[in-house]
């Protein structure tokens, strides 16, 4: 997913555009249009979901994507042109320039009911303490390792909580601390 | 003084007006259509035991006579928003549609832009702006919380709000849910009364004329704004509407509310009111067991201006 080598050499002293971590830019179309360094394409971004989660390009086409501070990748579904000094644009919904990249919370809450892949649904009792924010064991996943979307069983379907990060048996809950809550085991 | 006291002459039954004011406000929560369905909310409290009562007037909230509207699985999946049931008519009174373009002037913390954008279905923009830094935080959560993906935040003083930041430089509608003197909050936050004091009223009045000027400015022509107040002083409410009328090209228009109300007042010591704003709703605790409210509805551009609606009155659903 990096791109170490950047876009290459730029011509005479031009310096090379740096991200702004404080406003908002809109992806770049394709790695080949990239002229801010490490700044994920919008390409990149719909490759990711459908090759991690099975999320199609059918879902997330119609959004436009931007990034405001060191990685952090915006949803957004209306008018933009240049936004770059609001307070926010859509949500917040995929963390970048890192190895392996991380969808957030409420994107996956938002988008999560279209994937196909790498999603472990969890039992009432272990959903729950999930949303706590507990870590668990769980020797029985034979999925790729990594940030999958953790999901349970409500009312007659299944419905993301948000992202567990799978690492030797073991299940981390990565749901932010002010999303978490300690809920009542429902039996059924 | 109690501020309820001024407010005796207005109400048809001040007992019970005194009586409500004075009784504590269920939890309520309305169901967030950009993730689930009312039905789908009934059976997840079904399942987990959580108590609820419907609406009559509205199939997508539900009180909690157990309280803890944030204690739960709808909840944690952005599901439902705790809501006062008041708070819900200024958007069904906007009625906004997909794909158009909205603002909500004084957004924070986000109950009525989170609404807004689900009655657009999540499409189109609405802009939600706060000129508090501090509230905007809690209405980018609630944003979160919900999956909103067609909201623009932005941080303005919105007597003077610029559109420069935007794709566009008019809105199809705009909501002023205003700052006021809140008495009509004092189900849940009794000290709203203590803190009363009619230099607030006055004060906070020229800020709402302000706003709702703006909002009248930033709209196009034939394009809707709604003015609401959590207050019940006229020097709020009716003389606010009365200054746009004199000052802006407007109207303001009849519409239905699903809950009972009084009309506007066209007068309150000693002033006189334009006869068109009696067309706005009072709401008081008694009438349905709610907070009070405030709310108008404009049609921007003055009654002669073509609307793109069939006419007459325009039903709120």
């Amino acid at each position: 997913m990096s791109d170490p080598g950047g876009d290459g050499d730029r011509d005479g002293d031009t310096p090379e555009p740096a991200n702004d971590g404080q406003r908002f830019d809109r992806l770049p179309a394709t790695p080949a249009d990239r002229e801010v360094a490490g700044r994920a394409s919008r390409e990149e971004v719909l490759d990711w979901w459908e090759d991690r989660f099975g999320i199609g390009r059918d879902v997330l086409d119609g959004y436009s994507f931007w990034e405001k501070g060191a990685g952090k990748v915006w949803v957004f579904n209306g008018e933009a042109d240049d936004p770059s000094r609001v307070e926010a644009i859509g949500m917040t919904f995929l963390r970048t320039r890192q190895e392996h990249w991380k969808p957030t919370t409420r994107a996956v809450q938002r988008f999560g009911e279209h994937a196909t892949r790498n999603v472990v649904e969890l039992d009432a009792e272990r959903a729950s303490r999930f949303a706590a924010g507990e870590d668990q064991d769980l020797p029985d996943w034979d999925g790729d390792w990594g940030y999958l979307i953790v999901a349970h069983r409500i009312a007659d379907a299944s419905a993301p909580i948000g992202v567990g990060l799978y690492l030797y048996d073991e299940l981390r809950s990565v749901v932010p601390k002010g999303s978490r809550a300690d809920l009542s085991v429902v039996d059924r | 003084m109690n501020p309820l006291d001024r407010y005796e002459t207005l109400v048809d039954d001040v007992d019970a007006f005194r009586a409500a004011c004075d009784r504590p406000l269920p939890s309520v929560v309305r169901t967030n259509g950009i993730k689930a369905s009312p039905d789908r909310v009934r059976e997840a409290f079904d399942e987990a035991g959580v108590a609820y009562d419907p609406v009559d007037w509205h199939d997508g909230l539900f009180r909690l006579p157990d309280g803890n509207p944030g204690g739960n699985w709808p909840h944690l999946h952005g599901w439902t928003h705790g809501q006062e049931e008041v708070s819900v008519l200024p958007t069904l009174a906007l009625d906004p549609q997909p794909g158009e373009r909205v603002w909500d002037a004084c957004a924070a913390p986000g109950s009525k832009t989170t609404q807004i954008a689900d009655a657009m279905d999540d499409t189109g923009t609405v802009v939600a702006n706060d000129n508090n830094l501090g509230r905007l935080s809690a209405l980018r959560h609630n944003a979160e919380r919900l999956g909103v993906t067609n909201a623009i935040v932005t941080n303005q003083d919105a007597r003077n709000f610029s559109t420069k930041p935007l794709a566009f430089d008019e809105f199809d509608r705009a909501l002023v849910d205003a700052p006021c003197s809140c008495e009509g909050t004092c189900r849940k936050n009794p000290d709203v009364l203590d803190e009363w004091t009619l230099d607030h009223v006055h004060g906070v009045a020229g800020i709402q004329k302000g706003i709702l000027t703006r909002a009248i400015q930033a709209t196009r022509p034939g394009g809707t704004v709604v003015y609401s107040t959590c207050t019940f002083a006229p020097e709020e409410n009716e003389a606010v509407l009365d200054h746009a009328l004199a000052t802006e090209a407007c109207a303001v228009v009849p519409f239905d509310l699903p809950v009972e109300t009084a009309s506007g007042v066209t007068e309150w010591e000693g002033e006189e009111y334009d006869p068109s704003v009696s067309r706005a709703h009072r709401v008081y605790p008694h009438h349905n067991d709610t907070g009070g409210f405030f709310c108008a509805k404009l049609r921007v551009g003055g009654p002669e201006s073509v609307i793109d609606h069939a006419g007459g009155t325009e039903v709120a659903r």
